[in-house]
Parts: C-alpha cells; sequence; structure tokens
C-alpha cells in the first residue's frame, strides 16, 4: 500500500519537477550583477554550453545593446554558465544569435499561447519570463502558477 | 530604549548613503571643472538631461524611456519588461553608493540612449539631481 502511494506522489511530483528549473547554489555573484539588470538571470539550463559559448562571445553587441563584461569577471561567468549548462540534445537549436526562447524545448512547451499574448503590454516580450511565471527567477515555470489569469492552468 | 540604537543606526546608514552619492557627484564635479573653470552641478541641467529626448535609439529614446518620468518611481526595461528600482536615493538608498556601478552604468546607458560617453559635467548634474529630488 505504501509503494503505491509513494508512485503516485512521484508520479504527481514529476511533473513538476520538469517545470523546475533552479539557478545552481553557487552562483557567482557576478553572474546577477552583470546579467540580471535587465533581464532575469536565466537559470544556465535553459541553453546549451555551446550556445552560451556564442551568447558570451557576442556581448558587444547583445540584442542592440552592448553589455561587454571584462576581466576576471567574464571567464567566471563564462565557466559557470558552460558547467551548469542543458543538454544540447533535450533543448534543441538556439539559432544565431543564440535565444532561449527559440529552442525547440521553449517553442513546445508555450505552443498553446497565442500570439497576441507575446505582444500584451503586460508581458513585452517572450524574454520577460516573470510576466507570467512569477517564480521563473527562483526557477518555477510551473503552469499552474501563471499570473495572467487566462493563461492559468 | 531598544528602539534608539536601532533608530541611530538608521540615520547613521542613511547619512552614509547620502555622503556617498554626494561623493560620487563630487568625483564627477572636480573632473568638470578641470575641463571647465567655475562649474557647479545642477540638479536642474540633470533633470532636463533625465527627461530630454535623443534620436539615437527609438526604443529607448530617453532616461524616462525606463525610468519614467519620475525618478522616484520604479521603472520597466523598455525592451524585456524586467522592473528597475527607483533611480532616487530618496526612493532607492542603494543608488549612487558605489562608484564602479555608477560608472558602469552611466557607461553603457549613455552609449545607448545618447549615443555617446557622457560627459563629467552632465554625470555631475545627473548626480546633483538625483540625490536631491523627492
Amino acid at each position: 500500500m505504501k509503494r503505491i502511494a509513494f508512485t503516485l506522489m512521484l508520479a504527481i511530483a514529476l511533473p513538476a519537477l520538469a517545470d523546475r528549473v533552479s539557478l545552481p547554489a553557487n552562483t557567482p555573484a557576478s553572474y546577477t550583477a552583470e546579467c540580471s539588470s535587465c533581464h532575469m538571470a536565466y537559470q544556465p539550463a535553459l541553453l546549451s554550453a555551446n550556445d552560451w559559448r556564442r551568447t558570451m562571445a557576442g556581448l558587444k553587441d547583445h540584442f542592440g545593446t552592448d553589455a561587454t563584461v571584462d576581466g576576471p569577471q567574464r571567464q567566471e561567468i563564462s565557466a559557470f554558465l558552460e558547467r551548469n549548462a542543458g543538454d544540447a540534445g533535450k533543448l534543441g537549436s538556439a539559432g544565431e544569435p543564440p535565444r532561449i526562447t527559440q529552442t525547440a524545448r521553449f517553442i513546445r512547451k508555450h505552443r498553446e499561447i497565442a500570439p497576441k499574448y507575446w505582444n500584451d503590454p503586460r508581458i513585452k516580450s517572450a524574454a520577460n519570463c516573470e510576466a507570467c511565471h512569477r517564480g521563473a527567477a527562483d526557477g518555477n515555470y510551473s503552469e499552474h502558477d501563471i499570473l495572467i489569469r487566462e493563461l492559468r492552468r | 530604549m531598544r528602539v534608539l540604537p536601532v533608530l541611530c543606526l538608521l540615520l547613521a546608514s542613511v547619512a552614509v548613503h547620502a555622503e556617498t552619492a554626494q561623493r560620487i557627484g563630487q568625483t564627477y564635479a572636480a573632473e568638470a571643472t578641470a575641463r571647465q573653470a567655475g562649474f557647479m552641478p545642477s540638479p536642474n541641467r540633470g533633470d532636463t538631461l533625465f527627461r530630454q529626448r535623443f534620436s539615437n535609439n527609438d526604443k529607448m529614446p530617453a532616461c524616462t524611456s525606463c525610468h519614467t518620468d519620475s525618478p522616484l518611481n520604479a521603472g520597466q526595461h523598455a525592451i524585456t519588461g524586467k522592473a528597475i528600482r527607483p533611480l532616487a536615493v530618496a526612493a532607492n538608498p542603494e543608488r549612487f553608493a558605489d562608484p564602479a556601478k555608477v560608472e558602469k552604468w552611466f557607461g553603457r546607458n549613455c552609449k545607448e540612449v545618447v549615443g555617446r560617453a557622457c560627459t563629467p559635467a552632465e554625470k555631475a548634474d545627473f548626480v546633483a539631481y538625483m540625490s536631491e529630488v523627492r
């Protein structure tokens, strides 16, 4: 009986676990300082190591902004991102320049979102995870915890 | 009685922040004076710079594009939608407390919005405005 209960709980918990992408506990302060002023501190698992490398190589023109980081901080951030990067096979191609929102995984997870929502003033940009996923910065991307009422499940 | 030490600490920390913003402003003012004798920082010119529209970036023509019309308000990044805490020291004591951070953001934002580096005089005026605005 205990085993059935355990299996049931696991079955309930697993989908929720799949929507958890946490920032590693040892995230360097340089990452949050340099990378989370204009956008959320995206969890490294959201992009593959190769795509992070390309992102870091192109910071001079980072989606229209000069987000250059120099010296030891740059090294520290690059190493952190690559060490904790996501599985390239599961994420799929992120395009050029790499965008988290262009990975096959992101597109699949958001396929039910009507195009009008991406331009909704409450959302502004697909890069604005926290507009819908209130717990995104803490790694909670559960579809049951969505700020926009009509998109909640 | 327990409230008193806490209150003292709080007042001391507010004073420290104010002093840091002031010191950062003074550093820029000294640079400006070296270029232009008799320079005095002006919060009014800082206010004007904050509102001035530039033709460099149509998504962010002015500081106000992200920081709203009042530096006392929380803002929002014009492209990503990320929340931005207020610029005014009165509303956010962490502002203008770290010279390296201030210089980094003048560097980034002046380039992006104004289309060039800001002058020491502009920076001194801007810091004076952000320190004083209430």
